[in-house]
Parts: C-alpha cells; sequence; structure tokens
C-alpha cells in the first residue's frame, strides 16, 4: 500500500471573476483597462512589502462601504481536520485574518498551529496589496490555510 | 492537484456566459487533470497504472512521461522526474511538471474567449495571457516574485502582458526539491523564477534553477533563450 507522505489536498478553490476595474475617482461603468497604482513600470522594480494606494486594481467595483464586513472562508477538510479562515475587508482591503477552525484534536496539533497560525495570520494581512495582482512563489505548506483564505478573498471579491 | 488556483478576468461585461463557460472549462481541465495524474489519489489513472490494477491509462499519460523525458534532457538532468529510493527501486513522479503542464492547458480554454485578459495563479506558478481579440486591450499584470526571506513581503514585481512566472524554493516546504544528482533536497535559503512563454518550461526551468542556478542559467541561455531567470 504506498504510503501518503504529503497532506496535499485535492481543492480547487471557487472561480474568481474580478470585475472590470475602475479608477477610485471614476464611478462610471467598468472599463477593460486596468488604472493600476501610479505610473507605468516597464520592468522590474525591487521593493518590500507593497504600498497600497489609490486606483488600485485590487478593488473590486462594489466596495465602497465605510463598515468593515467579514467573509468566513469555506472550511477546507485536511487529514489532520477542518481549517477555516475568515477575513475582515474595510475599504477593499484585508485589515485582518484569522483562524476560526483549525485541528486541535491532540497535543501535537496544538503545538503546531498555536505557533504556525500567527505567522499566517499576519502573512495574509502584510502580502495584501493593491499594487500587485498576483504573487509566485514557492508553494505553500499550509494547504488548509491557504484553500480558505482564497475562498474568503474570492468571496469579498478583492 | 492539492494547490488552491484562481482564475483573475478583466473584461467589459465579465458576466458573460462564454466568459464563463471558459472559466468552466478551466477548472474541469484541472480536475481531470488530478484525476488522471494525481500522485496522492488511489483512483489516479496514473497510479492504478504503477500499482498494475490497469493496462492502459489515458493518453495524457504517456504525454507527460514524453514531456518528462524531454525536460530532463533540456535540462542535463536538473530535472528529473525518476528517483531511486532506498532499496534501489525506482520511482516515477511527474508532479513537478504536471503542475505546470496542466495549469498552461486550462489557460488554453481562455485563449479562445474574445476581448479578455486573465491570469490564472496556481500555488505560485502565474500565467498571463489574453483572449481573441485586438491585443490593445490586453493590459499588464503586475506579477510579485515573494520575497525568500521575509515572509510576506514581496522582493521583486514583473510587469507581464502574456506568459508565465513560475518559482522554486525552499520557503514553504523547506528542502523538497531533490537535486538528482546527489538524491539530497536542495536545502539552502532562497528561490529561484523564471519568466518565459510557456508555464510548462517556466516551471521545469524554476525547479532545474532551483537545484543549480549556474548551471540552469547557461542551459536557458543556449537552450531556451526566451526564459530569464531572477535568483533571490
Amino acid at each position: 500500500m504506498r504510503r501518503i507522505t504529503t497532506w496535499l489536498l485535492s481543492t480547487i478553490s471557487a472561480l474568481v471573476l474580478l470585475f472590470s476595474y475602475h479608477t477610485s475617482t471614476s464611478s462610471s461603468t467598468a472599463t477593460s483597462i486596468v488604472a493600476s497604482g501610479a505610473g507605468t513600470d516597464t520592468g522590474s522594480t525591487s521593493g518590500a512589502v507593497p504600498q497600497t494606494g489609490s486606483g488600485s486594481s485590487g478593488s473590486s467595483s462594489g466596495s465602497s462601504s465605510s463598515a468593515a464586513k467579514t467573509y468566513s472562508g469555506d472550511a477546507v477538510s485536511t487529514r489532520f481536520g477542518d481549517v477555516q479562515v475568515e477575513i475582515t475587508v474595510k475599504h477593499g482591503k484585508i485589515t485582518d485574518a484569522t483562524v476560526t477552525q483549525v485541528p486541535w484534536s491532540n497535543g501535537r496539533d496544538q503545538e503546531i498551529n498555536s505557533y504556525a497560525v500567527p505567522i499566517l495570520n499576519q502573512e495574509a494581512v502584510a502580502q495584501q496589496s493593491a499594487a500587485i495582482d498576483m504573487v509566485s512563489g514557492a508553494t505553500y505548506t499550509s494547504q488548509g490555510y491557504l484553500g480558505s483564505l482564497q475562498s474568503a478573498i474570492d468571496q469579498a471579491n478583492l | 492537484m492539492g494547490i488552491p488556483v484562481s482564475v483573475h478576468v478583466r473584461a467589459v461585461e465579465p458576466t458573460r456566459p462564454d466568459l464563463e463557460a471558459g472559466v468552466g472549462r478551466v477548472f474541469a481541465h484541472l480536475r481531470k487533470v488530478d484525476a488522471v495524474l494525481s500522485t496522492w489519489r488511489a483512483d489516479s489513472d496514473l497510479l492504478r497504472l504503477q500499482h498494475g490494477e490497469i493496462e492502459e491509462a489515458h493518453a495524457w499519460v504517456a504525454d507527460v512521461t514524453e514531456l518528462c523525458l524531454e525536460a530532463e534532457e533540456r535540462t542535463d538532468g536538473l530535472f528529473r522526474a525518476w528517483r531511486r529510493r532506498d532499496g534501489g527501486r525506482l520511482t516515477y513522479d511527474p508532479t513537478g511538471l504536471v503542475k505546470g503542464w496542466a495549469v498552461a492547458g486550462a489557460a488554453a480554454h481562455l485563449d479562445v474567449v474574445p476581448e479578455i485578459s486573465y491570469s490564472i495563479g496556481a500555488g505560485g506558478d502565474i500565467v498571463v495571457g489574453a483572449g481573441r481579440g485586438p491585443s490593445a486591450t490586453a493590459p499588464s499584470w503586475r506579477v510579485g516574485i515573494e520575497d525568500p526571506y521575509r515572509a510576506g513581503a514581496v522582493a521583486r514585481v514583473l510587469t507581464v502582458r502574456r506568459g508565465a512566472v513560475a518559482t522554486s524554493g525552499s520557503a514553504a516546504r523547506g528542502a523538497h526539491v531533490v537535486d538528482p544528482r546527489t538524491g539530497w533536497g536542495v536545502a539552502r535559503p532562497g528561490s529561484a523564477t523564471v519568466v518565459g512563454p510557456e508555464l510548462l518550461w517556466a516551471d521545469v526551468w524554476a525547479t532545474a534553477a532551483w537545484v543549480d542556478p549556474a548551471r540552469a542559467g547557461q542551459l536557458m541561455a543556449d537552450r531556451d533563450p526566451g526564459y530569464s531567470l531572477v535568483t533571490l
């Protein structure tokens, strides 16, 4: 019997259709051209955590309310239990990300997740950006977290 | 496939039925790839074939195997889907190549949809493209490369209009990429990112460049000059 040595799970997150973008000064119907950040880049730039500016390509056409809204991602089942993430969105930006469900049934789970979860939550808030559309990186281990986070982001139309 | 996948589309009318159908096909393609080539679902064609439960499998198994052979040759063995385990047993795991190949195949379903620009992100791999129609309507996508030394930060930003970005490194899963020449995991910090026209080869070259950046860089310049390497 083949031993499964990884806990990858076959999740395909819900489809995201980012609605057409418009600049922050325009409230007319969306166009097909993106107004992304300040200025145009023709090459690569180095930077630290990206600045969030106006006219961000990350904001969807509907999110202009000033109240913060919470979106709960689907619970994603992993070999060790369910993982679920909830995000708080204000002005089209993620201001908080918390894990609402995490495997916690034994000492080992608790030990791992009490360390990993705060780090993951911080990453989710730090990485979200209005000036960057996609991020390429080595694949995350925390499949359950990312799957649920993605589903929460999708629901928030970010 | 064990990775979160998101599809992002820019269009004047995002709710068009042909567009929604295209995105539906993207996910259907990925599910099909998973059903045929998964290395952890016991009912995949690949595993059933390897366990002797079936004698013939979906044509994709042969396609992927051929691509793995080509990838090994093109990278001079820096990418290798076959590994010798303890006891001398040779195991075949095409997963490293399947991911890029699958997402590229899925993206093709959006290439035929008119007047859109799209970007698909799949576990760190990115493919950017445009549907049919004048490419003047295809805006660029800003693709960040994750900083492998600082979780949550972005080290570089690339502007891509059409093409693929793939990154290999140790930041997330530790030394999971094995150097085929030694059998040991590549454990140093950092990452290698490849940008180029096809995600399949960007992925293969990123893996090869993570194993040996200098050698892979030379080979890429000779054999696949359309691809460029960013090492962090």
